[in-house]
């Protein structure tokens, strides 16, 4: 497949730009970091390469976007809604098809917290509903995966065991992170961003984590 | 004090009341009101339960009339709140609601008879309207986030069924057995003008001087509205709803030719039916204005300032009752039982009762109006000074009341208020079929002189006069910042 080559991505709130005009050029297979203090526009520039791919793309969105009353289940499976008719995500509401069961559930294996299948997530922890956004995406499988701040509320050997998981799912994967060391050791290209422009864009073999510091 | 807006606001609505009262029509007129009162409470205290089979048979055609009622219109409400953001849909709920159950009763009266679907269309038709606002309401405040995150191409009706109804079915299942409440209200007292549920029985036992038969009545009524978390399950739902067609009684079958004639015929203007034509209707329009609708209009309002302004007073007084800042449990369980009491009596047969024991005047109505309104604003805002934590030395007694909780609770307090300002003016208008002359004194008065053109012309002046007092009262609490949650 085809990279992506993302031009002219502005945004601008309340009348002040707050992104760009920038452009990224993202070939497949790369795995792209954004780092950058908070207030950068990491977020900013994540929602608009989504609403420039969108149909092709796994979201992780810092918000998650859970349905706090629906099983962990029901929101992993919601990464699939369009692949299924009405009916059949309607009786699988009420029903779940012992196929569909069976997958998630390996997925969440991976997650490790087969556990909470039929818990609602309004009554998980932080990291546990961060883990079902991220099962979400993994469940939803595309070619690209926009991540935002993925593992912000997982303890380290979780994170690790994620951010491995996301690395071998995804060929091509763009992730917001503030965590400069997890960025350098998964990621094979580091973007930098900087009141709204890109400060640094390197291949993350030639980065040590002093050179990502001097954005902070 | 008078700087702030919403003191202003409460002393300009107590003005106006204090005015009101000058020209409203306040008396007792019973020879012997004292005695009459005093053997009504004799006998709810020695209720007859056992004088008729009767009893038990509105107690079921009650429940029946309310189940199917409600559960139409919550369909109905349900599906017109996902249109809700059309206007015409918008005016037409705001119309349907505008019109009381028991207008809606008289109407399909004329030309249904005292076939079920008269009662049941009349419970429904109102609670639609409200239901479809209610819903709206609840499905625009669902998270938004997730349906942002939902993969793109997702039906229309899978993104509805996953990311808005799991988050407003908690909900919007309370709200709805909240209706249930209501619409047993509604219900009971749809037996004023005919239709076999307990307003029917309570109106004959009265009649006859029967005051115990009354009293098991009432007793009944409240059990059944207390009890209601213990018999409406769930799992039970689905069994009372499909069962409940099945109780609501035969009635009269509807005679076709009747229905035929009424929308042909009955509710066409007079001067047109008598070809007089368009120059005929100015004068017939003009006589029904002034003869009818203005004085009505007038005395609606009047009204509904004294009795809104008598609601904010008992509010007043009666949270405390409940609060738990005042007084040991043994009080405030009285005080619950008190409230209880005054809020599941419809204010219907509340002012019918007081009207059988004062004799015909405002008086009965404002009373009622206070009483069940009161009941229900107080009730409220007691459970909510109860999750108030005062400073360990705060003030105690009138000082606490004063000075602690009543500035606290201010703002919600007036809420309630502004919003049952419609509810109210709504049952003042209905009071009229009583006798008390209000809008619908004429519009009975009309009907039972056949007379459905004019009837139909002052519901419609009805309608409009709430849907008036509704926006209104909506601005002021708009300019005041004051926000709440529905109540019925």
């Amino acid at each position: 497949m085809s990279g992506f080559d993302f031009s002219g991505l502005t945004a601008s709130f309340s009348g002040k730009r707050v992104i760009g005009p920038l452009s990224l050029d993202v070939k497949p297979g790369e795995k792209i970091a954004l780092v950058g203090k908070s207030g950068a526009g990491k977020s900013t520039l994540i929602r608009l390469i989504h609403e420039r791919v969108n149909r092709d793309s796994s979201l992780i969105p810092q918000e998650l976007g859970l349905v706090s009353a629906l099983s962990v289940f029901h929101n992993v499976f919601m990464g699939q809604l369009d692949k299924h008719s009405t009916w059949y995500n309607t009786v699988t509401l009420a029903r779940p098809f012992a196929k569909d069961r069976a997958d998630v559930n390996t997925l969440l294996q991976l997650l490790g917290m087969t556990e909470k299948l039929w818990t609602p997530t309004a009554s998980l922890s932080g990291g546990q509903r961060q883990r079902v956004a991220i099962g979400r995406a993994l469940y939803r499988n595309a070619s690209i995966l926009l991540a935002d701040e993925p593992v912000s509320a997982l303890d380290g050997p979780m994170a690790n065991s994620v951010m491995t998981l996301l690395r071998d799912r995804f060929s091509t994967s763009i992730i917001a992170l503030h965590d400069v060391e997890l960025a350098l050791s998964y990621c094979t290209r580091i973007v930098g961003i900087q009141d709204g422009q890109i400060a640094l864009d390197e291949s993350s073999a030639k980065l040590v984590a002093s050179d990502i510091m001097s954005l902070y | 004090m008078l700087s702030s807006p919403t003191v202003r606001t409460s002393l300009i609505f107590l003005a106006i009341a204090l005015v009101g009262l000058l020209f409203a029509d306040i008396a007792i007129t019973a020879s012997n009101p004292w005695r009459d009162l005093g053997n009504f409470f004799l006998g709810i205290v020695t209720p007859n339960f056992f004088s008729s089979e009767g009893l038990m048979t509105a107690l079921l055609r009650t429940v029946a009339f309310a189940f199917v009622g409600v559960a139409l219109g919550g369909v109905a409400g349900f599906l017109l709140a996902l249109v809700y953001r059309s206007l015409p849909v918008r005016m037409f709920c705001a119309f349907i609601r505008a019109i009381h159950e028991l207008f809606w009763a008289l109407i399909f009266l004329q030309f249904f008879g005292f076939h079920p679907l008269t009662g049941v269309l009349a419970i429904a038709i109102p609670y639609a309207g409200i239901f479809a606002k209610v819903y709206s309401e609840i499905l625009e405040e669902a998270d938004p986030e997730p349906g942002r995150a939902l993969p793109p191409g997702t039906g229309i009706v899978s993104a509805f069924l996953y990311t808005r109804i799991p988050d407003c079915w908690v909900k919007m299942r309370t709200y709805t057995a909240y209706r249930l409440e209501c619409g047993l209200r509604s219900s009971a007292i749809l037996g004023f003008v005919g239709l076999p549920t307990l307003g029917f029985y309570l109106e004959a036992s009265f009649s006859q001087g029967l005051y115990s038969d009354a009293g098991a009545m009432l007793i009944l009524f409240y059990i059944l509205i207390a009890t209601m978390p213990l018999w409406v399950r769930p799992k039970l739902l689905p069994v009372y709803i499909l069962g409940a067609p099945f109780f609501l009684g035969e009635g009269l079958p509807i005679v076709w030719g009747n229905v035929q004639r009424f929308f042909t015929e009955d509710i066409v203007p007079a001067p047109l039916r008598n070809g007089e034509g368009l120059a005929g209707l100015t004068p017939w329009l003009n006589d029904l204005m002034i003869n009818e609708a203005m004085p009505g209009i007038w005395n609606t309002i009047v009204l509904t300032q004294i009795a809104l302004v008598a609601t904010g007073i008992i509010s007043l007084l009666a949270f405390p009752l409940i609060s738990n800042h005042f007084g040991g449990p043994l009080r405030r369980n009285a005080g619950h039982v008190a409230l209880v009491i005054a809020r599941s009596t419809p204010e219907y047969i509340l002012a019918y009762i007081l009207l059988q024991l004062w004799g015909p005047s405002m008086l009965p109505a404002v009373v009622a109006l206070a009483l069940h309104n009161g009941g229900i604003i107080g009730h409220l805002i007691g459970r909510q000074t109860s999750s108030i934590k005062l400073r360990p030395d705060a003030p105690s007694g009138l000082n606490r009341y004063g000075w602690e909780l009543v500035p606290r609770v201010y703002r919600s307090f007036l809420a309630f208020l502004f919003y049952r300002w419609e509810i109210i003016m709504r049952e003042t208008a209905i009071l009229g079929i009583l006798g008390i002359y209000t809008l619908g004194f004429y519009v009975d008065s009309a009907i039972q002189n056949i007379r459905f053109d004019r009837a139909m012309v002052l519901i419609l002046v009805t309608a409009l006069l709430n849907i008036g007092v509704d926006t209104l009262g909506r601005y002021i609490r708009r300019k005041l910042a004051l926000q709440t949650m529905p109540t019925c």
